[in-house]
């Protein structure tokens, strides 16, 4: 490893950018105005990241990206957390964006452009297994022909293109024969639905009933989509990995300045010894989950196909981090923190929800025991 | 004689002819544990020929403290230059030719603290290995609150005279000199009427008594000193108290976020040294398909690595200017880390590892003593106000 996992005077100035960005176009209450006009995000917004880079942070510059790599994605994605900024970003700039730089993929530009934005339809279950994908693609003269369902599809209803995992050949729970396709969200035969949850986002079932496709739609080789699919993966799951630490930055730092404001008793709660320890573990457990994020963009950005176990450490500490920090943020906030006028219910309900996207704690925990030899 | 050009590949490659020239084969052994480090002192009975041998062919270059400037007996190193020494020393299975806690705290608080004069007299004693030295901080009535230390420097003109006792003084029965924090002005506030002093352990008055610990014997002493005197100015013109005369706590203060820092390090070791799935293979087939214990092992490996991380950019932020209070957090995760980890380890050997000597070799003590890493160096409860107070800023009432 040659970088280190402190941050560079670029990337500090990366995130001091985004920051003061995101305070002023997307604070917490910009949350709170999409889930009362009931859109997933603010295409205003959207367009305004495009504009930064922010679309083409993992783009090529001669596809027209600005090309920062997983570490500066990791960070837009913490600043994203920190004030729970709804935008297709990881689904588009950071997954998608991934999957088709793999593969070489004409659509890159586009990407960059903030032109077109997609979605990832690989689960099935409610758990993430992309291998357990059942959804058929049969051979049909030239092209093929996809049946089945997906479901728990990040920002499936509103992307105007989606990724879909479709089987070629070979059984549920093969890792082969899976096949990645490239469709345009409007497709006859293609249904979306999209699902209230609890986190005031776009997540999606997919029908697809005898949905044509062609040889052009498969991103990179058929029966091969996990060469295209696993780069695309990782670094989802690790730029989730940091928007999930920002989001427990964010929580903390809500709850942090409650503890030095509230009063009962005669006292600041802040001085209550009960409450310091369980502030500063959190603190505690904030900062390691911050390295392991940092690991996992410097894996991402060095050796790649190395990246799986940087990943998952990222990722299952982030899940359990969030879940400490927003547990902490409502208890410690007391009967304000259960209220929907107050910030915090947010910030738990997006941590819930990141907690199974592409793969919970268990999913991570296993992958970590695999790769250390047990 | 070394060759300390700046160039990194020229200096690795001269580092590297020298180790091989001066620490013998029979020393660069992976398995060498700690019997097997040079303490040094005027006490210390070498293992072999080669550790001695080892040990003043590094003196002589002042390698036992390559940091240090040159003419206080170190080699003064770069800290690039150290990273390459230690690289090379770990990728030849050498072993450092001397650790002590001269080295490790009575050295820093030196350079930090202490006069030129000082400095030329104790640093090249500590550097040469003639002179162990023992640290006593905690007394039986000032543990976390060490601010309460009660041993008593009564001002008798030209001396002090010391009463009073230390605990877990470690490997104070072998060593030639202490450290000690004494109260010099019993009515100043508390933080403000202890001193840094220097004490030679042959006094008449100082005695020891070893320590035996939950785990077995241990290097942990009390210390006690019984009308000690001790020369205000010694028969070299050197002050006995490092630092200002009731500043001593600024000091200790000092060696305290220092020594943090190492204990938490001390983690370093387990994390990258043998993995848990290397460890399995050793225990019994199938034990991993427990559930429980397969889930503790899969988040512990997680927070390993992850505290592995931290460890590592917490190291390159104290380069770029000091980590300072946050310091607390790395020892505080560390070692309740460790602890969870002999615990585990303990659940995989089941009934093999509550035996002293079985077949898991010192397992059982190893554990036990794993208790007292949340203890040493400042409590994990202490270390969690100092987060919360200096880092976090919560408020006092």
């Amino acid at each position: 490893m040659t970088q280190s996992l402190i941050p560079t005077p670029d990337e500090v100035m990366l995130r001091d950018a985004a920051r003061g960005f995101l305070a002023d176009a997307s604070p917490v209450s910009a949350l709170r105005a999409n889930r009362a006009a009931g859109r997933p995000y603010d295409p205003g917004l959207w367009r305004d990241m495009a504009q930064m880079g922010w679309a083409g942070v993992l783009v090529p510059e001669e596809a027209g990206g600005s090309d920062m790599g997983h570490r500066a994605a990791g960070i837009l994605a913490e600043e994203m957390g920190e004030v729970l900024a709804a935008s297709p970003y990881l689904s588009t700039a950071v997954i998608a964006a991934t999957a088709l730089r793999a593969a070489a993929h004409a659509r890159l530009s586009d990407i960059a452009g903030g032109d077109v934005t997609y979605a990832l339809a690989v689960d099935e279950g409610t758990k993430h297994a992309p291998e357990a994908t059942a959804l058929r693609a049969e051979a049909s003269g030239n092209g093929f022909r996809l049946t089945g369902q997906k479901r728990f599809v990040a920002d499936g209803a509103s992307a105007t293109r989606l990724l879909v995992l479709a089987r070629t050949s070979g059984n549920p729970g093969d890792a082969q024969g899976l096949t990645l396709f490239d469709l345009g969200a409007e497709r006859d035969g293609l249904t979306r639905t999209a699902r209230a949850t609890i986190d005031s986002r776009d997540h999606a079932h997919l029908d697809l009933h005898d949905v044509a496709a062609t040889g052009a739609d498969v991103v990179g080789e058929v029966d091969d989509a996990m060469t295209i699919l696993r780069p695309a993966l990782n670094a989802g799951q690790a730029a989730l990995a940091g928007e999930m630490l920002g989001l427990s930055a964010g929580a903390f730092g809500m709850t942090a300045a409650y503890l030095k404001e509230r009063k009962q008793f005669g006292r600041t709660i802040g001085s209550f010894q009960a409450l310091q320890h369980r502030a500063a573990h959190l603190w505690s457990e904030i900062e390691i989950t911050a390295s392991a994020i940092a690991n996992a963009g410097r894996v991402l950005d060095e050796t790649p196909s190395e990246a799986a176990l940087a990943v998952s450490v990222a990722k299952a500490r982030a899940t359990a981090t969030a879940k400490l920090a927003v547990s902490e943020g409502v208890q410690m906030h007391g009967g304000i923190g259960m209220t929907d006028d107050f910030d915090m219910g947010f910030f738990m309900k997006r941590a819930r929800v990141g907690a199974e996207w592409l793969g919970d704690y268990g999913y991570h925990a296993a992958r970590v025991a695999a790769a250390r030899g047990f | 004689m070394l060759d300390f050009s700046e160039e990194p590949e020229r200096f690795r490659a001269g580092i590297t002819a020298w180790i091989e020239a001066h620490c013998a084969a029979e020393l660069r052994n992976p398995a060498s544990g700690e019997a097997e480090i040079c303490w040094g002192g005027k006490r210390w009975t070498f293992s072999s020929d080669a550790q001695r041998d080892w040990m003043q062919a590094a003196a002589a270059e002042g390698m036992t403290a390559p940091r240090w400037p040159v003419e206080y007996g170190g080699a003064g190193l770069t800290r690039a230059q150290d990273k390459i020494y230690r690289e090379e020393l770990a990728r030849l299975n050498a072993p450092t030719p001397l650790e002590s806690f001269g080295l490790w705290m009575l050295g820093p608080a030196l350079l930090a603290f202490g006069t030129h004069a000082q400095k030329l007299h104790y640093l090249p004693q500590i550097t040469r290995g003639e002179i162990r030295w023992c640290q006593g901080y905690s007394e039986p009535g000032a543990g976390s609150d060490l601010a309460s230390v009660q041993t008593r420097a009564e001002d008798k003109g030209d001396h002090w005279v010391v009463t009073g006792s230390k605990i877990w003084t470690s490997y104070a029965d072998r060593a030639d000199w202490i450290f000690a924090l004494v109260r010099t002005d019993r009515d100043a506030p508390k933080h403000k009427g202890i001193s840094f002093m220097l004490i030679d352990m042959e006094a008449a008055g100082v005695t020891t008594r070893p320590i035996r610990l939950i785990s077995g014997a241990s290097p942990f002493c009390e210390t006690f000193f019984d009308g000690v005197i001790v020369p205000k100015v010694d028969e070299n013109g050197n002050s006995r108290i490092v630092g200002e005369l009731n500043r001593g706590w600024d000091v200790a203060k000092h060696l305290l976020t220092h020594e943090r820092e190492m204990i938490g390090g001390g983690a370093r070791g387990l994390l990258g040294g043998r993995s848990l799935g290397a460890f399995l293979e050793s225990q019994e087939p199938g034990i991993m398909a427990d559930p429980i214990l397969r889930a503790e092992a899969m988040t512990l490996e997680i927070d390993s690595l992850a505290t592995a991380m931290t460890l590592e950019r917490y190291g390159d932020m104290a380069k770029q200017g000091g980590v300072g209070d946050a310091s607390a957090m790395l020892k505080y995760a560390g070692t309740e880390l460790n602890k969870r980890r002999y615990e585990l380890l303990m659940s995989i050997t089941g009934s093999d590892g509550v035996a002293w000597d079985g077949p898991q070799g010192a397992l059982a003590p190893d554990w036990l003593r794993t208790k007292a890493n949340s203890i040493e160096g400042g409590t994990s409860e202490v270390m969690l106000d100092i987060l919360s107070k200096r880092v976090l800023q919560l408020p006092t009432q």
